[in-house]
């Protein structure tokens, strides 16, 4: 055995070292294994500390995550999320099913139309919905009353919120129904089912898996929710324990309520796989030999057709028209000028590019390792890889300002540590686009260039990487979608004078300053727009 | 086409071992491949080819054992060579063709960062594919990715080419046409060659020398045709086609068995089995002196032949392989003798009893 490590591509087994196994039969390289542990690290960091900061001070963190008032949080949360969760369900599935089993008119379009909506963050719309609705709003300008009803609380939140995240279940429903099998509804027929027992019987079943993935981003979504609650003045977990944050210094009662969070994200989680895993379904047989069949709409067609052009009105085209009315408003009374608004731009494409770079390389790290050299490590440190998933933007912050001001001070408020911030929440969304184009690609491909004379980086650069760039991209583009509408995170680390899109909308709105608001949101959605376009393209939209 | 040709030197393996706990992958291996000379490792699915190939081109360490090629050792005591170091071209199974880069670029790719463009267009025309050079591997037929895979392989010079499974992609009719080409190209490039396949036909018909492979060990190694009518076992013999066993009685460079007094090594005698093909099994109404009666009791037409199954008067039945016309019935009474090639061993040991993998 001894003398046949020397240069092998892969070290040999060393018996009688029992943790060997660990690293699995193939050895990562020394490098790419520490740029793992130090990205699975780096991921855990948030979670670990805020772990920390509730069990150094468990008594009184307990006493703030079992109070009454944090009960009440809690069901005021989680009702807000059932009902949003609900709404975007009610709305995604006949929407999905017009646009692929029918013969509505203009499918294209309207599959567009109906899910762009997805750019807006929930902020955005709800500042626009105030600035529509709200006190000095533009339907009181137009009509010229003194007062309106109010608009604010549950009704608002839970409108706003369904209106900006029903194409997160829309998504999956209709990919899932563009892969139906429409020989299964046919046999269905044929033994003498009615068209609606045929959906109830057979359809819905299969549709299940996609309606538990949209439901279940659509209430993690609500739940870390922060600016259109705050907007909508209804009371949360997260606002809360924002407003804790800022009004008082007891560190401990905002751990407690983070912690609080954490625990609702991960029951949201778990209740998802639940309802996965009770109802899996399995093709069997070959796969759908034809295109599934569009259903005539007859003189169901103009009620149709009156719904999604309503939906499109609520969701999309009055937004719009919304933030460019106050725009022109804005810019003919000079309240925001194109410098001020370009160094907004720039500050949210500075921390936006950085989350998509690190974050793709931290991906790039695990999918790597655990796709190259798998072993129970690599799988430990790709799991602590998604970490991030199952907290909120605002407890990742939260956990970064402890660690920071307990532990590295001179990173507390830098650009660094929000970016870091940025890059390890929304690592999750990189690892699979990543991971996934990874294994479209074959071991042999690279061990073929290996025999060519390449060494292990060159086969890396040359061939690897070329053929993951995809992944790559879609990865990044995800990242950055997410990182540059991020809210709460960017006001809890954003450097002191450090203004982005995200936090400059949010502060005008909290003023009332509508014109103010409108540039800002309006360059948002511009910078938005492309990835999501790209990602949509490819098919790998999530979240 | 001197440019395609190397500096042939032999491949030698000697004690080569892997295992991956607990199964034995490669069992204490020893191969020599003749410099310029294409050999088959042949053997049945799961017995160690295609790790073999893997340990030689460097993609996985050996346990132990010492892999070179001519002077050159790539494994061995304190020794271990990186896979781009090793000067081996491999083809692999599914082609592993880089899909990202055209016709050339694949070819090119081992010839460095700034490939020589004569050596690509020389190698293309080898592999008669000297108009696709611009074109993207996904648009081309299974054969001509073969085509382009083993190009690839050849274009650096390689002192050996690996070649793993290279045909089993492709349908019966273009793989028959394509091993001819092959072992042209190979012949003409004058590589050392050492391919993998399960395959006994296709074994047979491209290679120079043999070596049947069987849970991790070589059984035999040979021409084809020493290998295919000298088995060194039953095994052997069963792998490679079928085998009637006739049991026999031998003396003095004679063997005696129920179908006639044949010609045996002088070095066996006493109880042995009589190996024969079916197709050495000639049958007729009448037959020279010393054949056997016996019954037609069934018979398969396959068209281009028939397999013709006899009952002999011992009650043991053998088969015999002939041309489709004239046709046999069940029930007629022939005379049989044996008319080819036959092999002797010593009366059968419990190892080679086993049924070929």
């Amino acid at each position: 055995m001894e003398g046949l490590g020397g240069t092998a591509p892969s070290g040999p087994r060393v018996p009688g070292l029992g943790l060997g196994w660990v690293l699995g039969r193939r050895r990562p390289p020394a490098p790419l294994l520490a740029a793992g542990i130090v990205v699975g690290a780096a991921a855990m960091l948030p979670a670990a500390y805020l772990l920390i900061v509730v069990a150094g001070d468990l008594g009184p963190a307990l006493e703030v995550a079992f109070d009454a008032d944090t009960a009440l949080l809690v069901a005021r949360t989680l009702g807000l999320a059932a009902a949003v969760t609900a709404t975007a369900i009610a709305i995604a599935l006949p929407v999905g099913w017009l646009t692929v089993r029918t013969d509505l008119p203009a499918r294209r379009l309207w599959t567009t139309l109906l899910t762009l909506p997805l750019v807006i963050p929930s902020y955005v719309g709800a500042y626009l919905f105030v600035a529509a609705l709200g006190p000095n709003g533009l339907l009181q300008d137009l009509l010229g009353v003194e007062q309106l009803p109010s608009i604010y609380g549950f009704a608002g939140a839970w409108l706003v919120l369904s209106l900006f995240t029903y194409p997160l279940v829309l998504l999956p429903v209709r990919s899932t129904l563009r892969r139906l099998d429409p020989q299964l509804e046919d046999a269905a027929r044929a033994m003498g089912r009615t068209p609606t027992e045929t959906f109830r019987s057979v359809v819905m079943p299969q549709l299940w898996p996609a309606l538990a993935v949209g439901g279940l981003l659509v209430a993690l979504y609500v739940i870390s929710d922060f600016g259109a609650v705050s907007i909508m003045r209804f009371d949360t977990i997260t606002n809360e324990l924002y407003l804790t944050y800022k009004s008082s210094f007891d560190r401990t009662a905002a751990a407690g309520l983070g912690a609080v969070l954490v625990v609702l994200m991960l029951l949201a989680l778990w209740l998802n796989s639940r309802i996965r895993n009770a109802r899996a379904t399995h093709r069997l047989g070959p796969g759908p030999a034809r295109p599934p069949r569009a259903y005539p709409l007859g003189r169901w067609r103009w009620p149709a057709l009156a719904g999604c052009g309503l939906l499109a009105l609520a969701a999309l085209v009055l937004p719009v028209a919304v933030l460019v009315y106050w725009s022109t408003k804005g810019i003919s009374a000079g309240s925001t000028t194109i410098e001020f608004a370009a160094g907004l731009a720039a500050n949210s494409l500075m921390t936006g590019v950085g989350a998509a770079i690190f974050g793709a390389l931290a991906a790039l790290v695990l999918a790597v390792l655990v796709g190259r050299f798998p072993s129970p490590l690599s799988r430990a440190l790709e799991r602590l890889g998604h970490a991030g998933f199952a907290l909120p933007g605002i407890v990742v912050a939260l956990a970064l300002v402890f660690f920071a001001t307990r532990a590295a001070p001179a990173l507390y408020q830098t650009l660094t540590m929000l970016i870091f911030a940025l890059t390890v929440h929304y690592l999750p969304l990189a690892i699979g686009p990543i991971g996934a184009s990874l294994a479209q690609v074959s071991p042999r491909v690279e061990e073929a260039a290996r025999g060519l004379g390449r060494g292990p980086i060159e086969v890396f650069r040359s061939i690897t990487v070329p053929l993951v760039r995809g992944g790559i991209l879609a990865g990044a583009a995800l990242v950055f979608l997410h990182a540059v509408k991020e809210l709460p995170a960017t006001l809890i680390l954003a450097p002191i004078g450090f203004e982005t899109l995200a936090t400059e909308i949010w502060t005008q709105t909290s003023f009332g300053f509508y014109e103010a608001s409108a540039i800002p949101s309006l360059i948002l959605l511009a910078i938005a727009a492309p990835p999501l376009y790209l990602l949509s393209e490819r098919g790998t939209v999530t979240a | 086409m001197s440019a395609t040709a190397t500096a042939a030197a032999p491949l030698r393996l000697r004690g080569l071992a892997k295992s991956y706990d607990p199964a034995v992958a490669v069992a204490g291996l020893d191969l020599e491949v003749e410099a310029g000379t294409t050999c088959a490792l042949l053997g049945p699915s799961g017995c160690g080819k295609t790790t073999t190939l893997r340990l030689i081109a460097g993609l996985e360490p050996p346990d132990a054992g010492e892999i070179a090629i001519g002077a050159r050792i790539l494994n061995g005591p304190g020794v271990s060579v990186a896979p781009e170091r090793r000067r081996i071209g491999m083809v692999f199974q599914d082609y592993a063709l880089f899909p990202h880069l055209d016709v050339a670029g694949n070819v090119g790719y081992g010839l460095g960062r700034k490939p020589d463009r004569g050596r690509i267009a020389e190698v293309l025309e080898l592999v008669g594919l000297a108009g696709d050079a611009g074109r993207p591997v996904h648009e081309l037929s299974g054969g001509q990715q073969q085509r382009v895979a083993l190009a690839r392989a050849l274009a650096p010079t390689p002192d050996l080419i690996l070649l793993d499974e290279p045909f089993s992609n492709l349908d019966a009719g273009l793989r028959d046409r394509l091993r001819q080409e092959v072992r042209e190209i190979l012949t003409e490039a004058r590589v050392t060659t050492l391919f993998v396949t399960h395959d006994q036909a296709e074994a047979l018909s491209i290679a120079e020398s043999i070596a049947v492979m069987r849970e991790g060990r070589i059984e035999q190694t040979g021409t084809p045709e020493e290998i295919y009518s000298r088995p060194a076992s039953r095994w052997v013999a069963r792998f490679l086609g079928e085998i009637e066993v006739v049991p026999g009685e031998a003396a003095d460079g004679r063997v005696d068995c129920e179908l006639g007094s044949l010609a045996a090594d002088h070095g066996v005698s006493g109880a042995v089995d009589v190996l024969i093909r079916p197709e050495s099994i000639a049958i007729g109404i009448s037959g020279p002196e010393g054949a056997a009666n016996a019954e037609v009791v069934g018979r398969r037409f396959y068209g281009h032949d028939q397999l013709v199954e006899l009952r002999l008067a011992s009650g043991h039945t053998v088969r015999s392989r002939r041309l489709g016309f004239p046709a046999w019935h069940p029930g007629d009474r022939v005379r049989a003798w044996v008319d080819g090639p036959t092999d002797v061993l010593p009366r059968e040991r419990a190892r080679d009893v086993a049924p070929v993998g």
